[in-house]
């Protein structure tokens, strides 16, 4: 099964590594100054912060080098003539590595949203104390002592801060509700903008009139609660796009470019369009979609399809980017998505599946819906009310307002997405990205877990398995060191303390490694290379889902090492956990029957298949949903991104093709299982402190409603009453953070009893 | 009463001084960094 097809056999030694074409990433800033900007790996402290940039900053030619500790990010701006693999070599001798960063990406958008937001919220907290400084004067002076005429004037003075601020602050919440408007809409911030504009209009009225009572101060200090709820929400999704952005950068995303004069250099993926061609060298991931023009391979097409064994490709076959390259060196010429081809039936599948989706109600859309009718019925029946009673229109509308003041939805709009900042940030820490705030409420309803095999239960890249003579183990490792297969990779894995490639081994594209020690010929590869076929067929009888590498020396017995790809090290005690808390488990994959029955069989779940095209695993899902579960999906391949978009809410692995990372609502990192559990239990706990909050925020309002509406209200108790209401649905949202019992759990029981769960019964 | 008229803008200024020096701090990138904020505090350049 491994390195079998013999019809690649061209010598070729390892090719050494390409120049880089660093230009894409380099920005030029004037005449001479240049800048670019590197994603750094193994930042840890504040010495390291020091050493990166004392030692960049005193390369001749550099301007600044400061590091972002934050982003992980480090900016360099020099003058002249500087090449950027000097910078990097730079940073490798001082023990970091680093990552250009493609300076293309969108991201003004969202920064200058950011920006925006934050200068919104210090223009109202600063508005908002020092109104607050003259209501509270005003306040004290209504039960003492004030004259009308000093009153008046810190009215006037509280209405020359609070226009302009609340002009310039509440404009995201303005421009939100007109844009719901337009829609056809009626929005959350649609109350909000009704109920600052109104309050403000009555409380200049008021102050013409010379009245006792203003409420410049409660407008002003509800947009400030309101922006602080904005700003988190915004932080923690700039945060985790930045950190996404930092992750598909150390995976550096790029391709080997032949250029029209025959020269190959490395080129950001960003700039290769259809029409190039592309060499993908053995041990490389394609990066691109395209057609084969030269050489011949074995591609390992898991991330692509599920299928954990080899496919041969030759001149004219077409590969897709995620597939590892095993053998042998292919050019590759760029194209666009064609009709017909697997990316295209993926593609088509997901613009059906989120469609589909897009109907899910979630409890911000509820509240809105119940709360807006409600309100606003309560004002008019007060003004109706007031009127009836023959108290004149202006004693009417003074309560009707009043009624739309006190329940302006300050703590309904922090009820969410203070819980969802919280609740992201807890799963950051467990070692998930969630990529949007909504996810969590559909991650609370789930009762159906789908798994991927292959990259999901399993880790991405094959290991060893079974046990082997170490001597033999140590000397065959050390030859895999020399290869760039990935089998030979999972047996470099292995190799222990001795990571030092033997001299003088040379490589055959396409069947091994051979190297002479002490007069000693050492061979390994393919099976036929080794002379191992009898033992590799006797060792493939007995675990048919596993590859065989041959290992001989000299005339001795050939020996061989079998590698799979091995489940995660706590998948059986997660999918046992799921299990154990009520959750219905199914493995769906693209991979044999074999090897699917196999880890099935490891992880205890009945319900399997096996060989599911995209179209195949959809079916299942919208059948799982069509009966009334709610389905998670957990998956990496490109195959499972249709799947992982129809699913209520989907988990991809960090090591997961692109397009599934773009469909799936969250990724987990590292090696475990565990974060699933976590997103799981995180995702209960968040809907139930946001149905606390909204429970909480009904309750105030009916409470506060008829204070307002039979007119008792005044500026004073709005302000207790819509801090005090903010405060305490706040604090509850920091509950969001603690109660992770289960992940705990398993994480525990993962490290303890991971040996006997996971040892392999081979050989 | 009298002294209000001066007093009250005077505080306002004061106010408006720290609001405009934080938005001053906000463009010039000093909130970019909050995590490295801490430790360069420690560094002597």
């Amino acid at each position: 099964m491994c390195c079998a097809d013999l019809a690649t056999a061209s010598t070729q030694a390892n090719p050494a590594a390409f120049a880089r074409d660093y230009s894409p990433f380099v920005v030029r800033m004037g005449e001479d100054l240049a800048r670019v900007e590197l994603a750094v790996e193994g930042i840890r402290c504040a010495t390291c912060m020091q050493t990166i940039e004392g030692g960049i900053g005193a390369m001749p030619g550099v301007a600044k080098a400061r590091l972002n500790f934050t982003d992980r990010r480090l900016a360099v701006e020099w003058r002249g003539d500087l090449a950027v693999e000097a910078i990097l070599d730079r940073l490798e001798a001082l023990g970091f590595k680093g990552h250009p960063f493609d300076p293309k990406r969108p991201d003004d958008a969202e920064t200058r949203e950011t920006k925006r937001l934050i200068r919104a919220l210090a223009v109202a907290g600063f508005a908002s104390m020092n109104i607050m400084l003259m209501a509270v004067s005003v306040w004290a002076g209504n039960v003492s002592d004030i004259t009308p005429e000093t009153r008046d004037f810190f009215h006037w003075v509280q209405a020359v801060i609070a226009l302009p601020a609340a002009a310039y602050a509440g404009r995201p919440f303005y421009e939100s509700a007109i844009r719901g408007l337009r829609a056809g809409r009626v929005n959350m911030d649609f109350p909000i903008t009704l109920g600052v504009v109104l309050t403000l209009v009555m409380s200049v009225i008021e102050t013409l009139n010379s009245a006792e009572h203003a409420y410049f101060d409660g407008a002003v200090m509800l947009l400030f609660f309101l922006l602080i709820g904005r700003v988190l929400d915004q932080t923690m999704r700039r945060r985790t796009r930045l950190l996404a952005e930092n992750i598909s950068a150390l995976r550096s995303e790029t391709a080997a470019k032949v250029f029209e004069d025959g020269v190959v250099r490395d080129a950001p993926l960003s700039a290769i369009g259809p029409g190039d061609r592309v060499l993908v060298r053995p041990g490389e991931r394609v990066a691109v979609d395209g057609i084969v023009e030269e050489g011949s391979s074995e591609l390992d097409q898991s991330l692509v399809t599920g299928e954990t064994a080899l496919a041969a490709i030759k001149a004219g076959g077409r590969v897709y980017a995620g597939a590892l390259n095993a053998s042998g060196s292919l050019t590759v010429r760029v194209t666009a998505a064609a009709e017909g081809t697997l990316l295209d039936e993926v593609e088509a599948l997901m613009g059906r599946a989120l469609e589909a989706k897009s109907a899910a109600l979630l409890l911000a859309d509820t509240a809105t819906r119940l709360y807006v009718p409600f309100v606003h019925a309560a004002a008019a029946l007060t003004l109706f009310g007031w009127l009836l009673a023959g108290a004149g229109w202006h004693g009417a509308i003074l309560n009707a307002v009043a009624v739309l003041i006190i329940t302006c939805p300050c703590a309904l709009g922090l009820a969410i997405p203070a819980v969802q900042v919280v609740a992201a940030g807890a799963l950051f820490r467990q070692g998930v990205l969630l990529n949007t705030g909504d996810a969590l409420e559909r991650l609370a309803q789930v009762d159906t877990v789908v798994f991927d095999k292959t990259g999901t239960l399993t880790l991405p890249e094959p290991s060893l398995v079974g046990s082997y003579d170490p001597a033999v183990l140590e000397q065959a490792a050390r030859l895999a060191l020399s290869s760039r297969h990935p089998l030979a990779a999972a047996l470099a894995a292995a190799a222990g303390e001795r990571r030092d490639p033997l001299a003088q081994a040379r490589e055959t594209a396409g069947l091994g490694v051979a190297a002479t020690v002490d007069g000693v010929e050492i061979r390994l590869g393919s099976p036929a290379f080794c002379g191992a076929e009898s033992a590799a067929r006797a060792a493939l009888d007995r675990h048919p889902e596993a590859s065989v590498i041959g290992f001989r020396a000299g005339d001795a017995e050939p020996a061989v090492f079998l590698v799979r790809q091995a489940l995660r090290e706590d998948a059986a005690a997660t999918v046992g956990a799921l299990r154990g808390a009520g959750y219905r488990v199914l493995i769906l994959s693209g991979d044999r029957a074999a090897a699917v029955s196999r880890a099935a069989a490891a992880l205890q779940v009945a319900e399997w298949e096996a060989e599911l095209s995209p179209k195949d695993k959809i079916a299942r899902i919208e059948a799982l949903r069509a009966a009334g579960g709610k389905v998670l999906m957990v998956g990496d391949g490109v195959n499972d991104a249709p799947a992982l978009a129809a699913a209520d809410v989907s988990l991809s692995p960090v090591t997961a093709a692109h397009v599934s990372q773009a469909a799936a609502d969250g990724l987990f990192m590292g090696r475990r299982l565990a974060p699933v559990i976590a997103a799981l239990e995180t995702g209960r706990k968040a809907r139930r402190l946001m149905l606390q909050n909204l429970w909480f925020s009904a309750a105030y309002n009916l409470a506060a409603i008829p204070l307002a509406a039979g007119g008792f209200l005044t500026p004073l108790i709005a302000a207790l009453a819509m801090s005090g209401s903010s405060v305490v649905v706040t604090v509850n949202s920091l509950r969001a953070r603690f109660g992770l019992r289960l992940a705990v759990r398993v994480r525990r029981a993962g490290r303890d009893a991971q040996a006997p769960l996971l040892r392999p019964r081979a050989a | 009463m009298d002294v209000l008229v001066f007093m009250i803008p005077i505080a306002l200024c004061l106010g408006t001084a720290g609001l405009c020096a934080f938005l001053w701090a906000l463009r010039s990138g000093q909130y970019d960094d909050i995590d490295g904020a801490e430790y360069r505090v420690l560094a002597d350049d």
